[in-house]
């Protein structure tokens, strides 16, 4: 086990790795092999009119004057052991995991983008939990009553709700409960640690915009796994020994039903803590996914690769997390 | 439980009855009607038929039979012969709402397919228990063997503390030949071989001493010499226990040894009913021989003299007119044309043997004297 | 407007008009107008002295750098200003006022002496940091040095200073890399009084010092791009907390007095800012009458003013505010054949105006223009060189004959082939284009559009003179506003030979004219109002008789102002809401 994990975490590296060269390579190696010089780089970084001693500085600040691989193993570098700037009025170290400076507002990247996970965190466990719940639980109904009113209506509703964007459903649920009737109105991101209840009764509209598409997935997803799993022989057996339904729906059906989508349950949640871009957008949270949209706008590197980094780490974490939660739920799976 | 409504069927499903009524009046004359109260299990003209998009499958259609205490019953036939259908219907574990059943299960002096569903769940697992196919994905793959059997024990048991539970389930794990039991109990399905699984499911039916043990197709997913193993494992139980058994299969060299009786079903029906002794030694239904005939037997040399069945099983939405055995039958035409327009009635041929056939008997005996049995 | 995103809402920085407020009956009154439409943009609406509460600010996207030395976002200039109060400012009130400098740090405006080349303020005494520290004109200087001098670390702000001002003997590196030594130009004789010395005769210098970089910076706290989470206020507001991206807010501070502050008011106790937020979200807001202002002031989102001009009730709370921005096309002196005037002059009289307002979304959006300078740019003086019937341009018989007549004597009777250049992530110059194109086929002249992005519109395409010779760009769509609203603020980067560059070039017509040269050159080193101001007019009207420039649309926004926010009014210096005196009944 201990040495499982070890291996999937040096594989993880590994794959964090990767990514970042990957993005490295696309954002630094790319537009110079399109031909494009480091002046016109870094022009880029310099507000309006730069005098060519501002694009020199620029250039030099922003290790432009260095070939890629260079500047790709500074950036590792900084992530792993920090590093220290001097071009401010006095020189400033960058603590581990150190991304850089952002190529526009010149501030540390890190910071700024660490105040945006609590955000985005609180996004993605209200929602999650809203959609777990009422995904698996309308799943399981659905199944359960398979043809009835219940289960047709629920499966169309599921079906817009994979269907409908963000953009959709999130405009007009802020339309009709942030506007016309005003239950939630004004909404502005609230610190937990501030006020629980403002942060909460801020966060419903998107939680439940949210969780409405995914729950839509999960109640899909969860129908057809239980129906799958309720045609088992070992259900049959569990009828046999004389379980009361209810136990046999819980104990012997949602447990297997549920194994698969712990699975995607963890990509899904991993992903969204890489940012839940549409939906921060649309209810403009500060959170992860409106600072990648904000860090590609403007072209500012070291806050792309940060961001990108920061979500691969989420994603990989979440399915190192998922392996060893299938372990525990199915015996079958031995790790390896 | 869902029962058969006849309000509630399609004009279809209402044909459907009247035809059978047709055939069941005339199967009353052989007096097979009343329950008879010295069976421990007595199962009349019961009929569990299927709404589907296709048509009524008619599953099983009109099958009486009585267990006693202590008597094993073997339910031969092919797939789709209706017997699973049967086993499981005693069980009143036909869930779906298409499923229409009729006619009577007394068990114990209790009559099940018009008892309250709740009152058969508290009795299956406890009264009456079942042994599947397949033991690999007949039991929950999340779970130890010990926690499915203590589950079985509990949920009748519901004052017994977990500990307790758990010391039977080692006990039963031991009685059915489980090396190491107090060390397996805590295994998952998975890490038991096939016949060690087959015996930790034999333990979980008998947990909780089932006066009723239903055992569909035991052995069949396991091979030859554990087959043997199982068979008398289910044998010195069932002395131990002193239950009644049923045996299903589709092969009759399983309940050869086994059964005290034989019911052969065909097409949701059954065609012939005798001691094992009489199904083995005499008998009648041509069907009956053909399995028989394929029987695989250690003392058989050539292959060629196997006498398959020929065919397929009948679509039980459209079963054949007449006997529903005809198209495969190879004395068919012997019936004068019989066979293709009348449906055959159980009838008793000798006390305790009945047969469903349209064949003189004289003729069913004279082939069988000479064709059948030299080559068996 | 110049190049970048953020320059499109620095154009609404420069703005307003002597014009308009002289035609304007109630403009300067400052007298308190009542929620009408358009109420806002001559007079003080919901005037009142209310204090406390809170005023709610949301913008769409984020400022550049809330730094008052790192910022070229004319809603930053406007906003800072309450939290960094620079040597002299635009006056509080609606109108022509508005355009009017007022001392703020400085006790009166700049005395000019030797011909305009050096410039001396006097700051009040006894004024102090939010941190308690006195204010002296060595910080002034510390702050220019800081955003003018060190652009590789604060890099949004402009550099007039590092333009105009005479640099060291070996040139300045600013303050970060040059730790000892300072700029001798700036001179601080006395912890009151600066003094700058400038390389050549600057009237407009004024202007040049209400820039928000002249905000004093103490040195002891600056540290570099960080300085932006702990800025050291000198306003009536200071920075309760700051969070890059997300917003911040401001508190009321202690060591401000109003005594020592002429222009400014501190009637919120707190003012809020929120950053990212969805524009259509903040017009509904403001509708709602949940924030107290739009901060970007570049008007509502397309669908928000359908719905709210509908509405008669919202209707009394919008203003159609000017910008300050001129929407034209620039004509090459390059490109043959539009190297010759009359072809141009063809072009002017053939461009059927009116299509192209409706093309943008109608008037709401902008006025027909005819002149370089729009209307509140001081300086500006209204004609037309090229009439045609209702502005048609050929769709009109007079146009349409003007234009013919003109390119017989071009040279070209039956018309010419040649491109026009575009953004293409701007759909609005697109369609503006795409009008131009249908007028102008009337006569012959055939177009094709060119799309570029914008981010390398003028590094590389239109703003680079052998790119546009070689691809043939007779015509370049372009958009543009001015740092601060006089003529040479306007006029000077689009019309100077001397500022055309190979990239990065704004005078897109590449217009040489040494006369014109000699004008802006002439009226710039002009201490006299009067006549510098008549000169602008002069100028507009030779550059238009070269006809390099065909002016579209005096460009306008459309912005909302809720119930609750107090004393609300249009600064044209700034082309959206004066932030100054904004308070909150919420």
């Amino acid at each position: 086990m201990v040495a499982y994990i070890i291996r999937r975490a040096f594989a993880a590296v590994v794959l964090l790795l990767i990514v970042s060269a990957v993005t490295f390579g696309i954002f630094f190696l790319v537009p110079r092999l399109a031909g494009e010089t480091t002046q016109q780089l870094a022009s880029q970084y310099v507000g309006r009119d730069p005098s060519p001693q501002a694009v020199q500085s620029i250039i030099h600040n922003l290790g432009f004057d260095k070939p890629v691989y260079q500047q790709y193993w500074e950036f590792i570098h900084g992530i792993v052991a920090g590093r220290t700037f001097n071009d401010g009025p006095t020189p400033t170290h960058c603590a581990v995991p150190c991304f850089g400076y952002s190529f526009k507002s010149h501030l540390p990247v890190w910071p700024d983008l660490t105040q945006r996970i609590p955000v985005t965190l609180s996004l993605a466990l209200g929602a999650a939990v809203i959609w777990l719940v009422s995904g698996v639980a309308i799943g399981v109904l659905s199944a359960l009553k398979r043809g009835s009113i219940f289960d047709r209506l629920s499966m169309g509703v599921a079906l817009a709700g994979v269907s409908l964007p963000i953009f959709f459903t999130g405009l007009l649920s802020m339309d009709l409960f942030s506007f016309q009737w005003p239950i939630f109105s004004n909404l502005h991101y609230v610190n937990f640690t501030d006020n629980p209840l403002m942060w909460a009764k801020n966060l419903v509209l998107p939680w439940v915009t949210l969780a409405f598409l995914y729950s839509a997935l999960y109640a899909r997803l969860t129908r057809a796994g239980m129906l799958e799993t309720m045609s088992e022989d070992y259900i049959r057996t569990a009828r046999a020994k004389g379980l009361p339904e209810r136990k046999v729906v819980t104990r012997h059906g949602l447990r297997s039903a549920l194994t698969p989508i712990i699975t995607i349950f963890g990509m899904d949640f991993g992903l969204l803590l890489g940012g839940a871009v549409l939906t921060e957008t649309v209810f403009s949270l500060p959170g992860v996914g409106q600072y990648a949209v904000q860090a590609i706008t403007d072209n500012d590197l070291p806050k792309v690769m940060a961001v990108t980094t920061l979500a691969a780490f989420f994603i990989v974490v979440a399915n190192l997390l998922v392996d060893l939660l299938y372990a525990v739920v199915d015996p079958r799976v031995r790790l390896s | 439980m869902s029962k058969t409504n006849p309000v509630a069927a399609s004009s279809k499903a209402k044909a459907a009855e009247a035809d059978a009524k047709d055939a069941d009046t005339k199967a009353a004359s052989a007096g097979k009607d009343a329950p008879n109260p010295e069976a421990f299990l007595s199962v009349r003209d019961l009929r569990i038929h299927f709404d589907t998009d296709d048509g009524l499958v008619r599953s099983v259609d009109g099958v009486s039979f009585d267990l006693e205490t202590g008597k094993t019953l073997g339910i031969v036939g092919e797939s789709g012969s209706g017997k699973s259908v049967t086993s499981l219907g005693i069980l009143g574990l036909h869930r779906s709402k298409r499923a229409r059943i009729s006619g009577e299960v007394w068990l114990d002096g209790e009559e099940l397919i018009s008892a309250d569903p709740d009152r058969v769940r508290q009795l299956r697992g406890e009264k009456m228990s079942m042994i599947f196919q397949d033991p690999l994905t007949a039991m929950h793959p999340y779970y130890t063997v010990g926690a499915q059997i203590v589950e079985a024990y509990r949920v009748h048991h519901p004052q017994a503390s977990k500990k307790a539970a758990r010391g039977v389930a080692v006990e039963m794990l031991d009685r059915v030949g489980i090396p190491q039991p107090d060390r397996r109990v805590d295994d998952y399905p998975h890490q038991f071989s096939g016949g060690m699984r087959q015996r930790a499911m034999i333990a979980m039916s008998l947990v909780n001493n089932p006066k009723l043990l239903i055992a569909d197709e035991p052995t069949t997913a396991l091979d030859v010499t554990v087959q043997a193993q199982i068979l008398d494992l289910i044998r010195d139980l069932q002395k131990e226990f002193g239950s009644a058994v049923i045996i299903i299969t589709h092969d009759l060299g399983v309940v050869a040894e086994l059964s005290d009786d034989i019911l052969v079903m065909y097409g949701g029906k059954c065609v012939e009913k005798g001691t094992s002794e009489t199904i083995f030694t005499a008998p009648e239904h041509p069907y009956t021989w053909g399995l028989l005939g394929s029987m695989p037997r250690m003392d058989r040399e050539l292959q060629d003299r196997l006498i398959p069945v020929k065919g397929s099983p009948p679509s039980l939405i459209n079963l054949p007119k007449g006997c529903a055995f005809n198209p495969r039958c190879p004395y068919a035409e012997l019936t004068g044309g019989k066979s293709t327009t009348e449906t055959p009635q159980l009838i008793e041929v000798k006390p305790g043997h009945r047969v469903a056939c349209h064949l003189p008997e004289e003729k069913r005996h004279s082939i069988f004297r000479d064709e059948i049995a030299p080559r068996l | 407007m110049r190049r970048t995103k953020a320059a499109a809402l620095v154009a609404v920085a420069t703005a307003a008009g002597l014009t308009l407020s002289a035609c304007s009956s109630s403009g300067g009154s400052g007298g308190s107008g009542s929620s009408t439409y358009n109420a806002a943009n001559t007079s003080v609406v919901n005037a009142s002295s209310h204090t406390g509460g809170t005023a709610s600010y949301q913008l769409s996207s984020t400022p550049d750098s809330m730094d008052p030395g790192n910022t070229y976002y004319a809603f930053m200039w406007d906003f800072s200003r309450l939290y960094a109060r620079p040597l002299v400012t635009f006056n509080p009130a609606p109108g022509n006022a508005g355009l009017q400098l007022k001392p703020d740090l400085a006790t009166g405006l700049g005395t000019p002496s030797d011909g305009g080349k050096t410039w001396t303020y006097h700051i009040r005494s006894g004024l102090k940091f939010s941190d308690g520290t006195p204010i002296t004109t060595k910080d002034v200087k510390y702050a220019i040095e800081r955003s003018n001098y060190a652009h590789d670390v604060l890099s949004n702000g402009p550099t007039y200073f590092a333009q105009y001002l005479v640099d060291n003997s070996s040139p300045y590196q600013g303050p970060y890399k040059d730790k000892n030594g300072g700029l001798n130009s700036i001179q601080t004789p006395n912890d009151t009084t600066i003094v700058f010395h400038l390389k050549q005769s600057f009237a407009d210098f004024d202007y040049l010092v209400s820039n928000p970089e002249t905000a004093p910076v103490p040195q002891a706290k600056d540290n570099g791009a960080d300085y932006v989470k702990n800025i050291v206020s000198s306003g009536p507001y200071e920075f309760q907390s700051y969070q890059d991206g997300k917003g911040a807010t401001l508190v009321k501070n202690p060591n401000w007095s109003q005594a020592s502050d002429p222009v400014r008011k501190q009637y919120a106790d707190k003012i809020t800012l929120a950053f990212n937020q969805q524009q259509t979200t903040i017009d509904q807001n403001l509708m709602a009458d949940n924030v107290t202002m739009d901060l970007g002031g570049a008007g509502m989102a397309a669908d928000s003013q359908a719905t709210a001009l509908a509405n008669p009730q919202k209707k009394t709370h919008i203003d159609d505010v000017q910008s300050g921005a001129l929407a034209y096309v620039a004509l090459s002196s390059q490109v043959a054949p539009l190297n010759n005037v009359h072809c141009r002059q063809a072009v002017q009289y053939a461009i059927d105006k009116t299509s192209v307002q409706t093309a943008t979304g109608g008037d709401v959006h902008g006025d027909i223009a005819s002149t370089i300078l729009p209307p509140t740019v001081t300086g500006h003086t209204d004609f037309n060189l090229y009439p045609t019937s209702g502005n048609k341009g050929d769709d009109s018989s007079d146009g349409l004959a003007a234009a013919k007549q003109q390119l017989k004597l071009c040279g070209k009777p039956s018309g010419f082939s040649t491109n026009i250049a575009a953004r293409s992530d701007r759909p609005n110059e697109i369609a503006m284009a795409t009008a131009i194109q249908a007028s102008l086929k009337k006569v012959g002249i055939n177009v094709q559009i060119q799309q570029y992005p914008s981010g390398k519109y003028f590094a590389d395409d239109a703003g680079a003179p052998a790119f546009v010779h070689s691809h043939n760009l007779g015509m370049m769509m372009m958009a543009w506003a001015a740092d601060w609203p006089t003529g040479y603020g306007f006029l000077e980067q689009i019309l100077d030979g001397n500022a055309i560059k190979a990239s990065g070039n704004s005078n897109l017509s590449e217009l040489n004219d040494p006369a014109i040269n000699k004008m802006l050159n002439d009226a710039i080193g002009n201490t006299n109002d009067a006549q510098r101001n008549q000169a602008w007019g002069a100028i507009d009207k030779a550059a238009m008789q070269q006809a390099v420039i065909v002016p579209l649309l005096y460009r306008k926004d459309v912005m909302y102002r809720p119930d609750s926010a107090t004393n609300v009014f249009v600064n044209p210096a700034y082309g959206m809401y004066d932030y100054l005196t904004v308070g909150s009944t919420k």
